[in-house]
């Protein structure tokens, strides 16, 4: 079962995307004109694996590790959340969105790492020391920050999966993680428009999206584990 | 995301080495006339540097306009829709902030569906259509607030499904699937903000998440914007089996796609 997710020919990409660059971009040089974006994903990195940390890997691989990180840090946070004394004395609504997520979480970072079977990398260590499990601003702020930081994750992530049906399944969770951002973001500043903030969407009213980098330098401050993401796509 | 950006990174699919050329040096001249989300000159463009750009890569430009005049056929609709409901003043002024911002942006994905259509893949951005919010009589929702609130929510829920179900047939172009994402996810914000008001409210029960298929207090006839959403298996994985928690929580994990046969059944209800 845990081997249906993950075929080999999901590794293999797709050609027809990026088959042009092999010669277009000799092309391209030639008229002497700078090509912006048009890159080519084949690029192997040699950065051998760090001794203490995770690899990723390469391909759509790596990429839903990426997300299964990402999981894996949110369930850990929710599963202290509903451990802490904040949850213990919050209001029905609070309690019911907290329990709500926690499971959300955790059904995301068990899927993720059955789907991966022995791709998965291993578990991150986390570091919660700077939030305050007892205070309802820290853990609230603290949820917004992971919520808003899974969504821009995703969507920045997205261009880069080949397999439709990977793609797919990083929409039906993108949404998920956009409705819990909202949630929390009205619970801090009810009835305003901070549910879907100018902080985070455009004049074009398009949602921030963050690249790996990014995403795994703001999760640095609570993961401990090394993050090894160089054979990203890029 | 700018206009200029979207076509820096659209690159031709084409493998004869003049049309590529073609691509890139037109795309050049194309940049000299500025931002074009900002509307400057667009009329200064010359015709042919428009012509040429859907050239290259024909076919695909083709198939990326007919999903994006769907996705604007949509949030026509939105628009309309929040802009007729702030005009009659059915709405508490304690939400007002909420539905001018769901407005703003409604307006802004109008605005930025039209611009790409028209004048970076050179299509005909579809026009407005004319809309009947109450769907042959049967709703008041510019008179009853409960009713604004009730259709919102099927509005905004049933946009969610729509860009997931169209997020695989415009994956080739990157910077159209990151732009299609970046409206998704805003319009699941939205869904999120109005199922809890309405909740907050007392009309219903509903979380920021679907739960099953539940269309909770819903008239009936929204049941096809649900259907489905009670799917607890992804990639061949039964999530409850795996993880032993409950169906109802597992299936607000995941939200579904729908097709576009099956979204414009439902809008189709509110069509003139």
């Amino acid at each position: 079962m845990k081997n249906e997710l993950i075929k080999p020919q999901g590794l293999i990409k797709n050609a027809n995307r990026r088959q042009f660059l092999k010669t277009g971009s000799l092309s391209v040089a030639a008229a002497g004109l700078i090509m912006v974006g048009c890159k080519d994903v084949e690029e192997i990195n040699p950065m051998p694996p760090m001794g203490d940390g995770v690899m990723l890997g390469s391909g759509d691989i790596g990429i839903l590790n990426y997300a299964y990180a990402l999981e894996q840090l949110e369930a850990a946070f929710y599963g202290a959340v509903i451990q802490g004394g904040y949850f213990a004395n919050a209001s029905a609504e609070e309690k019911t969105i907290m329990g709500d997520l926690e499971k959300h979480e955790r059904a995301h970072k068990e899927f993720f790492k059955a789907a991966l079977g022995d791709a998965a990398i291993a578990d991150l260590e986390v570091d919660f020391s700077a939030i305050n499990f007892g205070d309802r601003m820290s853990v609230l702020n603290a949820a917004k920050t992971f919520e808003d930081l899974g969504v821009a994750a995703y969507n920045g992530a997205g261009q880069y999966i080949e397999n439709v049906d990977y793609l797919l399944i990083a929409g039906k969770i993108v949404s998920v993680e956009a409705r819990h951002a909202a949630a929390i973001r009205d619970l801090l500043n009810p009835g305003s428009a901070d549910f879907a903030g100018d902080d985070l969407i455009d004049e074009n009213g398009l949602e921030r999206t963050l690249n790996f980098s990014q995403v795994l330098t703001a999760a640095s401050a609570y993961v401990t584990t090394p993050i090894d993401f160089s054979q990203l796509p890029s | 995301m700018n206009l200029l950006k979207l076509l820096d990174k659209m690159c031709p699919e084409t493998n004869s080495p003049e049309e590529k050329d073609m691509f890139f040096s037109r795309r050049e001249a194309f940049r000299q006339f500025g931002d074009m989300s900002k509307k400057v000159a667009m009329a200064a463009v010359p015709l042919g540097i428009l012509s040429a750009l859907p050239k290259v890569a024909k076919a695909d430009t083709a198939s990326l306009i007919g999903v994006l005049n769907f996705a604007l056929t949509l949030e026509h609709l939105e628009y309309r829709y929040y802009q007729m409901g702030i005009e009659s003043g059915v709405i508490d002024g304690a939400d007002s902030a909420i539905f001018m911002k769901i407005r703003d942006h409604e307006l802004a994905h109008v605005n930025f569906l039209t611009e790409v259509v028209g004048n970076v893949l050179g299509g005909t951005p579809v026009a407005e259509p004319d809309f009947d919010f109450t769907a042959g009589g049967n709703f008041m929702p510019f008179e009853d607030y409960g009713q604004f609130l009730a259709l919102s929510q099927a509005f905004e829920d049933t946009g969610v499904r729509a860009y997931k179900g169209q997020a695989g047939n415009v994956m080739e172009n990157d910077v159209v699937l990151t732009a299609a994402l970046s409206i998704h996810s805003v319009e699941a914000r939205h869904a999120s903000m109005v199922r809890r008001l309405r909740t907050k409210k007392g009309q219903d029960d509903v979380k920021g998440w679907i739960t099953n298929g539940s269309n909770g207090t819903l008239p009936a006839a929204t049941q096809a914007i649900y259907a489905g959403e009670e799917n607890v298996s992804h990639g061949g994985v039964n999530v409850v089996d795996l993880t032993g928690i409950d169906a109802g929580a597992v299936s607000e994990g995941w939200d579904e796609p729908l097709n576009k046969d099956q979204v414009l059944g439902i809008a189709s209800l509110f069509l003139a």
